[in-house]
């Protein structure tokens, strides 16, 4: 490999006199990573139960078929399962669109005909949203004369047919073939998330609802919208149009208008996943202060505002009007039961410069204990947002500052090392709150080499606690921070490398085999650059078909 | 705002190009006048806040009357056709007949020297140049001095530019044997090569993990070497494409077939070429580096590199020569035997340099100059690589001039080593001839090299690795180092550029927090 430094040295004359005296160079064949085919095929994440056999079905594209099970409680009114059967046909058959229309033919002895899927339960939930206690388990046979996918619900049946369409392989003749399968599937963790950051760089509708697309091909159910933060404003907001009027890079090119939100929310929801806002207060909020005068805390220098500005100012009663308003527009906008309220990293320095707030400190009480402040405003907030019936998740250094939380909270941890986060997930967990991991899956730091492996070994149950505890731990998620992502870097960055965590969150806790993930993850990384996404290769190797979108 | 004006200590260049007319008045109103934001910065450069603005419909490049091109010129008048529609980007011809009214013109004059001169002014704009090669990276320095208004309407600021790159070889460097590149991709750098003024695309075409290069001489090479027989290999055409895409923008293709080892892929199509490796007293069915004992060896290297240098007409050619591993050749009894019997010991490094010395001679006689990787040159160092110690390439720089050699420096510029953070900036503050030495060592060397080795690397994320990463590695080849020194000045003119990158539908990545006026439109 050549991986160390060199220089190319432009040699006119070659003399061997630099070759005298020279030591062996005693190094052993170097061994590399060659992906072989894994008893499990390319199934990723892989599922609960599987069991193979070498009996195999082919599919023709022109009489297989996915249908509605004549016990299914969902029919063909059912969009969201219709959609899905499209979907997946075209990836099984690789964009054959036109022979979805020709005429079914009689089936040979060896081929498989039809995919039954049967919604079990009376409430298909098919014109619902997912939400966190969501059923998505599933069971799938694969047998003649018939496959039948079995889920009580739809987010379960739509798992079930990325897993169907993950059995599926082409033969040397290029012909789909599949082997007679039994799977018994469902999440380890429900709560399965990857965050995107369209503030720091306006991410384009179209990378949303890509990654969007590739959480599906991951079993993944939760897009953490981490919608605004201090460099931009890109929510249209109805309410406060000036938000983004002034606060985005721009009023027109970057925003997300409400009808760009629904047709994210509605795009998620046919694919399973819940759409989480986040509206972190209150730091990481520079763009909000454009397009709201007064929010923001003036910061002074000596006696004289210094035309700077502070995080959100805790001491007016127009900062909790404006906080009222706003998530009473944000709790209609988005369905999902959670609002991700933030709450992390809130600079103390400009509230400490400011008379005004020096002078409400006095009056709370509050000495010079600033995080005071900061619970004083989260607690307010908190209220608001509970008149709204949404839950909310927050940052974890809510919970470390003592703030006073609804019993069903949700602490997202990300801060410290491998031993502070599990120390955090114990403080958290044997405080009774619900909680949920990120530390380890900071996907927007790179380095060179295969990273995935590292983000593949951390469990977030991996901590000291009592079994209650570790029932507490609803998940995690990868976040992809973007100082250095926008459209043009994000979803190579994010994929496969997400893919380490979805496996982890969704199958057994013990496959941890690294080799054997490797392998069915290099299958898995090609299945989604066949599927137009250019997800990154994992070492040395190819794909049959290499990404065309260049 | 105030136009961009040379450091001090040069002396300022008349503001006045050959051609320009008497300056048309200045507008009353006051514009928005950008600095001069051109990468890699120009070596000399004025400009001021007169503009004048450009009408497409209006707009052409004209050959000077007393150019030695003239239209005919392929390189040029492809050029001009390239240029046009990145200068103006939204522009579709709508009349047929326009008026041909000189708004702004360019044209080539006679040569003067061997750097380009471009000076607009009122009316035109004219550009002189030794050679069309001079010529493109003028065209290239024009069309970054266009700007569009927030109405859309095109400028150019008056302007007077003479340029000349620091080092004559820089280059970058694919990999596309760990990962296939489809032609499409290999293309597409090319053209960002161009806009960073790259003019050699070192084509690290083969290597252990497979051989995608179609031979004419030895098809079985990439028929059993490659991913793929059909679609992970470069046909003849593929090649002859790249050589032609590179030429028109004035880059060079530098071929790497390297030996002895890395060619575990050679091996698939060409038998007894690599030396089988023993396990005790028997072959253990592994293959080790090309097997300098046999005859064949050197008959083949001459017939493969007689067609390899016929279908790359570059006069250099690379040979590789580095991490060559002697553990299976030190176990395998024919090669001992030869050892003695040329007197070698068991100093196998001298059996490397007698393989690299026939190599050398066989690539002389076909009238190409070879380039090797250090290795060749020294083997103690290789040796701290292995052990991890920091690598200090001044000494390394210091040590082979004195020998003589002429350098091209890419230590510093392994870019696939990727990191979190703003990494651009290492590249930039780069300094090739920091180095204890003479002036004559200094000039041996001639340029730098960016490398992207591929194994973390094929089409889905190349282009953003290497945009506009390897730019900040262009402007230290380019620029006049004393100019370029901040990187904090660098810092807003390369995020300027990358986004005329993006404009121009590279997919460069950000450098930190903001936008473009155009994002990037795909996925």
């Amino acid at each position: 490999m050549l991986t160390c430094l060199k220089f190319v040295v432009l040699l006119l004359l070659l003399s061997s006199r630099s070759c005298d005296g020279l030591q062996f160079n005693d190094i052993d064949e170097e061994v590399e990573l060659v992906a072989q085919s894994s008893r499990y095929g390319s199934l990723w994440p892989l599922p609960q139960k599987v069991q193979l056999s070498d009996v195999s079905f082919k599919l023709t594209t022109s009489s297989f078929r996915i249908v509605d099970a004549k016990e299914s409680s969902a029919g063909p009114s059912c969009s969201l399962l219709q959609n899905a059967y499209r979907r997946y046909y075209d990836y099984i058959f690789e964009n054959a669109k036109k022979s979805w229309q020709a005429k079914g033919k009689r089936t040979g002895p060896s081929e498989l005909g039809e995919l039954q899927v049967w919604i079990t339960s009376a409430d298909s939930e098919c014109d619902g949203y997912p939400s966190v206690t969501s059923d998505e388990s599933y069971e799938l046979t694969v047998n003649q004369p018939f496959a039948v996918l079995k889920a009580p619900k739809v987010w379960g049946a739509l798992h079930g047919l990325e897993t169907f369409s993950q059995l599926v392989y082409k033969d040397e003749f290029g012909t789909k073939n599949i082997n007679q399968t039994t799977i018994s599937d469902f999440p380890r963790f429900a709560h399965r998330g990857i965050l995107l950051d369209s503030s720091r760089h306006f991410l384009p509708i179209k990378v949303i609802l890509a990654n969007l697309e590739t959480m599906a091909m991951n079993k993944f159910n939760v897009f953490h919208w981490h919608i605004v933060d201090d460099q931009s404003f890109p929510y249209l907001s109805r309410t406060f149009p000036q938000l983004s009027q002034k606060g985005a890079y721009h009023p027109y090119t970057h925003v997300y208008t409400p009808a760009d939100v629904k047709m994210v929310i509605e795009f998620a929801r046919l694919r399973g996943i819940r759409v989480v806002p986040e509206y972190d207060t209150p730091g990481h909020t520079q763009s909000w202060g454009k397009g709201q005068a007064d929010l923001l805390t003036p910061c002074y220098a000596g006696s004289k505002p210094s035309g700077a500005f502070g995080p959100v100012n805790p001491i007016l009663n127009t900062t909790y009007d404006f906080m009222t308003q706003f998530f009473k527009e944000i709790s209609t906008v988005f369905p999902d039961a959670y609002i991700h309220l933030g709450g992390d990293e809130v600079d103390f320095t400009c509230w400490k410069s400011n008379p005004d707030i020096q002078k409400f400190m006095e009056q709370q009480g509050f000495g010079q204990d600033y995080s005071k402040l900061e619970s004083f405003y989260i607690q307010k907030l908190l209220n608001i947002v509970s008149t709204t019936n949404k839950g909310y998740m927050i940052w974890q250094e809510v919970f470390d500052n003592g703030v006073k939380l609804k019993p069903d909270t949700v602490i997202h941890v990300w801060k410290g090392n491998a031993q502070q986060y599990k120390n955090e997930m114990a403080n958290v967990t044997s405080s009774g709150y619900q909680t949920l991991l990120s530390t380890p899956w900071y996907l927007n730091r790179i380095s060179y080499g295969q990273d995935w492996q590292g983000f593949y070994k951390a469990d977030p149950q991996d901590f000291k606690g009592t079994e209650e505890q570790k029932k507490l731990v609803i998940g995690g998620e990868a976040c992809l921070w973007g100082e250095y992502v926008d459209a043009t870097n994000l979803t190579p960055r994010l994929w496969p490398r997400a893919s380490a965590v979805a496996e982890r969150l969704w199958s057994a806790k013990d496959v941890t085999d690294i080799s054997d993930a490797f392998n069915r993850l290099s299958a898995h990384r090609c299945r989604m650059v066949e599927r137009d996404i250019p997800a990154e290769p994992l070492f040395s190797s190819y794909c049959p078909h290499e990404y065309k979108g260049v | 705002l105030a136009p961009h004006r040379p450091p001090r200590d040069r002396p300022t260049p008349p503001l006045r190009g050959p051609g320009c007319r008497p300056r048309a008045p200045l507008r009353r109103c006051p514009r928005y006048i950008p600095p001069l934001r051109v990468w890699p910065m120009p070596q000399i450069s004025a400009s001021s806040p007169e503009q004048y603005p450009l009408n497409p419909e209006a707009f052409y490049f004209e050959y000077g009357r007393q150019s030695e091109a003239q239209p005919g010129c392929s390189v040029l008048d492809a050029a001009f056709k390239r240029y046009f529609s990145l200068i103006f980007p939204d522009y579709f011809p709508v009349t047929k007949n326009f008026e041909l009214f000189h708004d702004i013109l360019i044209f080539l004059d006679v040569p003067i020297s061997l750097k380009y001169n471009l000076s607009v002014c009122a009316g035109q704009a004219s550009l002189k140049a030794e050679t069309v090669w001079g010529a493109l990276r003028g065209l290239e320095t024009f069309s970054q001095l266009v700007y569009q208004d927030d109405f859309g309407s095109f400028f150019v600021n008056k302007t007077d530019i003479e340029d000349f790159p620091r080092f004559q070889f820089r280059g970058i460097l694919l990999d596309t044997s760990r990962h296939y590149l489809p032609v499409q991709a290999i293309l597409k750098t090319l053209d960002a090569m161009a806009y960073s003024k790259f003019n050699v695309f070192h084509w690290h075409i083969v290597d252990d993990p497979s051989f995608p290069y179609q031979s004419q001489t030895f098809p079985d090479l990439s028929a059993k070497g490659a991913f793929h027989p059909m679609t992970h290999i470069y046909t003849q055409t593929d090649v002859q494409r790249v050589i032609s895409y590179a030429r028109l923008r004035g880059i060079r293709v530098l071929p790497e077939f390297d030996s002895p080892g890395h060619t575990q892929s050679w091996g698939k199509g060409q038998s007894d070429l690599l030396t089988p490796c023993y396990k005790g007293g028997t072959p253990s069915g592994a293959f080790g580096p090309v097997n300098p004992t046999l005859p064949s060896t050197y008959q083949f290297i001459a017939r493969l590199f007689k067609e390899v240098s016929s279908v790359f007409p570059d006069s250099y050619i690379h040979l590789g020569g580095d991490e060559v591993n002697f553990f299976c050749w030190k176990s395998n009894p024919d090669v001992r035997a030869f050892m003695q019997k040329m007197g070698f010991g068991t100093d196998f490094t001298k059996l490397e340099a007698f393989y690299m010395e026939s190599i050398v001679n066989i690539t002389s006689t076909l009238n190409k100059t070879a380039i090797v990787w250090q290795d060749v040159f020294d083997y103690h160092e290789l040796l701290h690589i292995w052990k991890g110690v920091p690598y200090d390439y001044t000494k390394e720089l210091s040590r082979i001039t004195k020998a003589g050699k002429r350098v091209v420096l890419a230590a510093p510029w392994y870019i696939n080593h990727i990191a979190y953070g703003q990494d651009w900036r290492k590249s930039y503050t780069v300094q090739p001839l920091n180095f204890s030495g003479t002036e004559e060592q200094k000039k041996l060397v001639i340029g730098g090299e960016v490398c992207m080795w591929g194994e973390y690397v094929d089409a889905t994320n190349l282009t953003p690795r290497l945009w506009p990463r390897a730019s900040a590695a262009a402007e230290r080849l380019w620029s006049d180092e004393k100019q370029t020194s901040s990187v904090e000045k660098a810092f807003p003119r390369l995020q300027d550029f990358r986004c005329k990158l993006l404009r121009r539908g590279i997919q460069a990545e950000p450098l930190y927090v903001g936008h473009c006026r155009h994002e990037y439109q795909g996925i």
